[in-house]
């Protein structure tokens, strides 16, 4: 089961022939992910790691069938790249690139959501399904297949969480990266809500981080929700000072908005266990499953 | 990055909409009568955080005599740890009303928020905790643009007179365009001042452009007053540094591990000194991120946490190394190292003397406050 990806994933790799590409590529079908073909434009009709390129993903479109995009491109075209997903029909689009502008978010955001496309980033780690498929630059290393699901704004952080949930024997079912971003395409609440549905899915972890109001939403979600299941999170930036960029564009308490207490609060009230730094995830999920 | 007042003016006053004559002064000089003609006038401290007036950073003065000595107080003001460079002098407005008028960004719809109130004047933050009922917000979405009839009808809800409505529709058109164009986080009038005789006016302006679009409007980059010293030294050589107040340097890679790495310290009992992260393309960076968390007197020890994955630990590990063999390091190293890289990273900081290895954060954190304890 898992959430959103699995070995049966068709995906394409928009970006596929560059360095970014190549790397994320390899490490991609390694660990066994669906790669079918890949986009760059004026290298339609060659190979790349044995896969097909074409010059557009209507071309691509033509000859396969295709569940998700992982865009590479560099930010500066990842705007027209996202835009030629969605109008090619592919229901999944992952957003890598970091430093697009949040306005040009809004845009291919907005443009995904009308044409009901999950998107997920930009500024993401992407996705990982352990033992399955992965879209993005996660490393596959130090997570494990199980029953955990992990929705998280970061990426090494991400690593470390699942780190420790496997010293006390928690795999992973799905993990996903939201993006550092304070534009992203999906939020804690709607990647919850795709666990909560998950059978194979017995516990998530959130890891969530100061500035904006997603945790805060989730935690909304949480205290109406009919099928809660065991939640622990984590919120990276207790200590942070106000007014500063935290190394993600998203991660900055401004307004009195976006500090970890307000998350931590309302995460409480919502019944979800609360780990003060990143081992104690493991631990806490443990005792409550 | 924020704007100053009387830039965000400038780019109202482009843009046709009203706001008061004046000018910004560095340093007061008599010769300046064009100011001076106009008293009563309003002194307004130029600084990059709200909080002015409370601070005393902006004052309404009636005689010569008072702008010169007002002028010379706020110049020496610090307004929440920044020093005033720069002051408007305005003429005062015959106020009959004040409104608030504003976009932001809904983050969790991916949205543009139009937002407005007949409560002008106070923080919009302050007014939505105290009565956010007399907020009007309606969500835009930007592929969708500004819809006239739509803002229009909210508008009207203010009960004002048509010409007013009217007025006041135009101006949130035109400060619509401005969001959009120059791709900001924030832009706000407030107050938007209805006048006596019934014209409006943008007595204050409030407008951020985001960082990833600020390249396209150089004239309003101004690192130094939005950055310590150190933190500009450290964006130079593309390192996200933030500096803290307390004594343990941190680095490490990742923004998120780096978060959690001040949470981890303090979880301890300890103090951060700084935020400092070295990944991406400044993984191969660590020698260069011990000089700038050096470069603050208060690091007493330091705490590196890493986690490989694309940022290997065996290349951070030997910018570690020749930070050592370079003599720069000298305050107590204390390491976490785990993932891609991490076995040999370990062996390379241990032939290069470095006596507190760890692999789990858990046993690294704990450590660096025992030993900072018995310096």
């Amino acid at each position: 089961m898992a959430i959103l990806i699995n070995k049966k994933t068709r995906v394409l790799v928009s970006g596929m022939t560059g360095k970014e590409g190549t790397f994320h590529s390899r490490k991609m079908l390694d660990m066994g992910t669906n790669i079918v073909c890949g986009v760059t434009p004026g290298k339609g009709g060659t190979t790349h790691l044995g896969k097909p390129i074409y010059n557009s993903v209507k071309d691509a479109l033509v000859k396969h069938e295709l569940d998700a995009c992982g865009i590479f491109v560099p930010s500066k075209f990842t705007m027209a790249a996202a835009n030629e997903a969605v109008d090619g029909g592919i229901n999944l689009i992952i957003v890598i690139a970091e430093g697009i502008s949040p306005h040009d978010s809004l845009k291919f955001i907005s443009k995904a959501k009308k044409n009901n496309v999950i998107l997920i980033g930009p500024n993401t780690p992407g996705l990982l399904t352990p033992g399955e498929s992965k879209i993005g630059v996660l490393a596959t290393e130090y997570v494990q297949k199980g029953n955990i699901g992990v929705i998280s704004r970061s990426g090494t952080l991400t690593v470390e969480i699942c780190y420790y949930l496997v010293k006390e024997g928690l795999g992973q079912s799905t993990i996903v990266g939201l993006g550092g971003d304070p534009v992203v395409g999906s939020t804690f609440k709607e990647m919850y809500k795709l666990f909560e549905k998950d059978k194979e899915t017995r516990g998530v972890v959130v890891v969530g981080e100061i500035g904006g109001t997603m945790e805060e939403e989730l935690a909304e979600y949480i205290l109406q929700s009919q099928n809660k299941i065991p939640t622990v999170a984590f919120i990276a930036g207790q200590n942070a000072p106000p007014g500063k960029r935290m190394g993600h564009a998203g991660a900055i308490i401004e307004g009195g908005m976006g500090s970890a207490d307000s998350k931590i609060e309302a995460l409480k009230k919502a019944g979800v266990s609360i780990a003060k730094v990143p081992w104690e995830t493991g631990k806490l999920m443990k005792d409550i499953l | 990055m924020k704007l100053y007042e009387f830039e965000g003016k400038k780019i109202l006053k482009e843009h046709s909409i009203p706001v008061p004559r004046g000018g910004v002064y560095e340093e007061y000089s008599i010769d300046r009568e064009s100011y001076l003609s106009n008293i009563p006038v309003v002194l307004k401290a130029q600084v990059l955080t709200g909080g002015r007036g409370k601070a005393g950073g902006i004052k309404l003065v009636d005689t010569e005599d008072e702008v010169r000595s007002s002028f010379e107080h706020i110049l020496k003001l610090k307004i929440k740890g920044l020093q005033v460079k720069k002051i408007l002098i305005e003429e005062k407005l015959d106020v009959k009303h004040e409104l608030y008028l504003g976009y932001s960004i809904l983050r969790s719809e991916a949205k543009i928020v139009f937002m407005i109130s007949k409560e002008g004047g106070m923080d919009i933050e302050d007014l939505a905790r105290t009565n956010p009922e007399a907020i009007i917000k309606f969500p835009i979405n930007i592929i969708d643009g500004f819809d006239k009839d739509t803002i229009g009808d909210l508008v009207g809800k203010l009960g004002f007179a048509n010409e007013i409505t009217l007025q006041i529709t135009n101006i949130a058109e035109i400060l619509y365009g401005i969001f959009t164009d120059y791709e900001c986080d924030v832009a706000e009038i407030n107050p938007l001042v209805i006048t006596d005789d019934d014209k409006l006016i943008a007595a204050d302006a409030r407008i951020s452009i985001y960082d990833e679009a600020i390249y396209k409007h150089p004239e309003y980059q101004k690192e130094e007053d939005t950055y310590t010293t150190l933190e500009t030294k450290a964006r130079r050589i593309n390192l996200g540094y933030v500096e803290m107040d307390g004594n343990i340097g941190v680095t490490g890679n990742g923004a998120g591990l780096n978060m959690a790495t001040l949470d981890i310290i303090t979880y301890f009992g300890g103090k951060p000194a700084n935020f400092l992260e070295v990944s991406g393309r400044t993984y191969h960076k660590a020698k260069e991120a011990i000089e700038i968390i050096l470069s603050n007197p208060n690091v007493k020890i330091i705490f590196g946490n890493f986690f490989g994955c694309i940022s290997r630990c065996d290349v951070i590990a030997e910018g570690l190394a020749a930070a050592i063999k370079d003599g720069i390091l000298n305050v107590p190293l204390v390491i976490a190292m785990r993932g891609t890289g991490s076995e040999e990273g370990l062996k390379t900081l241990k032939n290069a003397g470095v006596e507190e290895l760890y692999e789990d954060d858990i046993d690294a954190g704990k450590r660096v406050i025992e030993i900072l304890k018995k310096l």
